[in-house]
């Protein structure tokens, strides 16, 4: 046993965990504030990398107002979403809206294919390439980066939904849809807040997973793992995101770099499986599931 | 209910079909399918058959989902693991067809029944994502096992009855079409009986069919197994059509194009299965004729596979939004409408 190996590959997942972390904060704050399970997640990460690539490569804009745009444009793409597909819907079985973001997000990866056509892309690079090195471990420069970025997002969020109005709302309606009506928030907003916050979020995260790996339209299968960290976490749990992330993380590293690359998905899954016959609700979420 | 529809005796008021004009539109609709093959193009059969293997696997999923009320995103894998039995006993064994149809099935159902356990302990949406997660193990184990012929997949010889080959589409017609008519029977019988009746009872309420003395977990792991032996019948089908199964003929999005046939067609219903399946089968044929028919159509080619993909999540999309009852309502009020035509307005 390599325990230098174990501790770099450790790192290297908890690293990349970071990432998925910040894209399953995109996915529990619409479903924390609506109840949508958003399959389509992994896609619109895939739109955020696209709006930065259209952004940052073919209209040459610079990085600090690439960025913002790209995220902006995904942003507006969750109001469109919201407006279009998600609020029709409201009322309706939980099932009939998880199918309608099956179908989003075939619209999306067509959508992405007739624009830019199927062939993988490459980011600009923006950020800095030195080798980091903790204590004798090497960590890839842009994984290393993208943690930190994920980090301070993943920070930034939760303190504005801790202290914001908007971010208090979107609690309030989490926690009791009736009650945050008759307390006066306008809750068909909220629903659209969430769904603007939790769009730009998966952009920047697509931005960040997208300069790490290049982004193609079949980038939506990142968002396969990310609901997997959801489940593991725990579909509403906020801290299940986060511990979710990074467990995930860390199991696709260590079952790449023991069994191969192709055991990565697998073992997910596996996981997967294992936690809904455990533990359904996940590790923090809510014990809400009926058993019968 | 429908009025003029007048039951004298309760086998009747049971039967499966039960006016005359239905029974006059199915003597049609048979009739139409023995003379098809002997009028349509090669084109055409092939077409054919591909609709009917499709229908065969919506209705399963309409078993499922539209019938049990859970939502399965693994059909394409249960098909995989029909096609991949039938094309291991064919080449390895080299046993009749009909039986390895039928192993294929029963292999489907073991999986389906497998991976419905989770149903044991969550419900809806946990489901679907397990499903999801067998489709990625099952295409593993596809792809890493010898016996499946690893990614390279395996090439199976036609399909033999009664000394004749079955390697072209007006040949395999004659397999596919009648199978398929058979499960399309099963399924609507099924429906009739006291466990198609449980299965709905508990799409429409699972406490309350629990309280009905409906043993759930047993009906449900019987939903699913029915579901997936259609589709392992149904990817038995497939392989001796296309007669080459590799791990990637049975990608999720295969899954996702059942989900749309049936959310399409009209899920709960046997004939908005029917529907569904033949109209998304279709759709990609259509666009490629529109295609063709625009003015620099060669290099519109490039964009077929994605506005296909884009067309799928809007028909899913548009008939949750507007129509989630799908087609088979739509013709349900045509059929109204021409009930009493023209007494009334």
């Amino acid at each position: 046993m390599d325990w230098a190996y174990l501790f770099e590959i450790s790192l290297t997942g908890i690293a990349s965990g970071g990432l998925y972390a910040l894209a399953a904060l995109a996915f529990v704050m619409v479903y924390k504030a609506t109840r949508v399970v958003n399959i389509a997640i992994g896609e619109m990460l895939m739109a955020g990398g696209y709006l930065f690539f259209t952004f940052a490569a073919m209209w040459a804009l610079p990085l600090w107002l690439a960025i913002p745009a790209a995220v902006l444009a995904c942003g507006l793409l969750g109001a469109v979403i919201e407006r279009t597909m998600i609020r029709p819907l409201l009322g309706e079985p939980p099932i009939s809206v998880f199918m309608v973001t099956v179908g989003l997000s075939s619209v999306l990866i067509g959508l992405v294919e007739m624009v830019w056509t199927a062939d993988q892309r490459r980011l600009p690079e923006f950020m800095p390439s030195d080798p980091i090195m903790v204590g004798d471990a090497f960590l890839a420069p842009k994984v290393f980066w993208g943690a930190v970025v994920a980090a301070v997002f993943i920070a930034a969020v939760l303190l504005v939904f801790r202290y914001w109005r908007g971010g208090v709302a979107l609690r309030a309606t989490a926690s009791d849809q009736a009650a945050a009506y008759s307390v006066g928030i306008n809750v068909p907003r909220v629903f659209s807040l969430a769904w603007v916050a939790s769009a730009m979020l998966a952009a920047i995260s697509g931005i960040i997973v997208g300069s790490i790996g290049g982004i193609s339209s079949s980038m939506g299968v990142f968002g396969l793992s990310v609901l997997v960290v959801v489940i593991v976490g725990g579909l509403d749990s906020v801290l299940g995101a986060l511990v979710g992330g990074i467990l995930i993380g860390l199991v696709e590293a260590l079952a790449g770099a023991y069994l191969g690359g192709e055991y990565k998905l697998l073992a997910t899954f596996v996981v997967l499986v294992v936690i809904l016959m455990a533990r359904p609700y996940g590790l923090f979420g809510t014990h809400e599931i009926e058993r019968l | 209910m429908r009025i003029g529809t007048l039951k004298e005796s309760y086998v009747a008021d049971a039967a499966l079909f039960d006016s005359r004009t239905q029974h006059a539109w199915l003597a049609i609709a048979a009739a139409l399918l023995l003379l098809f093959p002997f009028v349509a193009s090669d084109y055409w059969l092939y077409m054919a058959c591909l609709v009917a293997i499709n229908v065969a696997s919506a209705t399963g999923l309409n078993i499922l989902t539209g019938y049990t009320g859970l939502v399965s995103l693994g059909q394409a894998a249960f098909m995989g693991l029909g096609a991949y039995t039938v094309a291991i006993l064919q080449t390895r064994y080299g046993t009749p067809f009909l039986l390895n149809l039928l192993a294929g099935g029963v292999v489907a159902m073991l999986g389906g029944i497998v991976v419905g356990i989770p149903s044991l302990r969550v419900k809806g949406l946990y489901l679907a994502i397990a499903t999801i997660a067998a489709s990625f193990i099952a295409h593993f184990l596809f792809a890493n096992f010898q016996i499946t012929g690893g990614t390279a997949g395996l090439s199976l010889p036609p399909a033999r009855l009664l000394g004749v080959d079955l390697d072209t589409s007006f040949r395999l017609y004659w397999l596919i079409v009648p199978v398929t008519l058979l499960m399309l029977l099963g399924a609507a019988n099924l429906f009739r009986t006291r466990i198609g009746r449980a299965f709905i009872a508990i799409r429409d309420r699972d406490i309350s069919a629990e309280v009905l003395g409906i043993p759930l977990l047993r009906y449900k792991l019987l939903s699913f197994g029915l579901s997936s032996f259609y589709a392992g019948i149904a990817g038995g089908l497939w392989a001796y059509f296309f007669r080459v199964v590799t791990p990637e003929s049975f990608p999720l999005s295969m899954s996702i194009f059942f989900l749309a046939a049936i959310i399409v067609g009209g899920m709960g219903s046997i004939l908005g299965g029917i529907l569904g399946a033949v109209f998304m089968t279709m759709v990609p044929e259509l666009l490629k004729l529109v295609v063709d028919l625009l003015p620099g159509g060669a290099a519109l080619a490039v964009f077929l596979s994605p506005v296909r993909l884009v067309v799928f999540g809007a028909l899913i999309i548009g008939f949750l939004v507007f129509e989630p009852l799908g087609l088979a309502e739509i013709w349900r009020r045509v059929r109204r409408f021409f009930h009493l035509w023209p007494f009334r307005n």
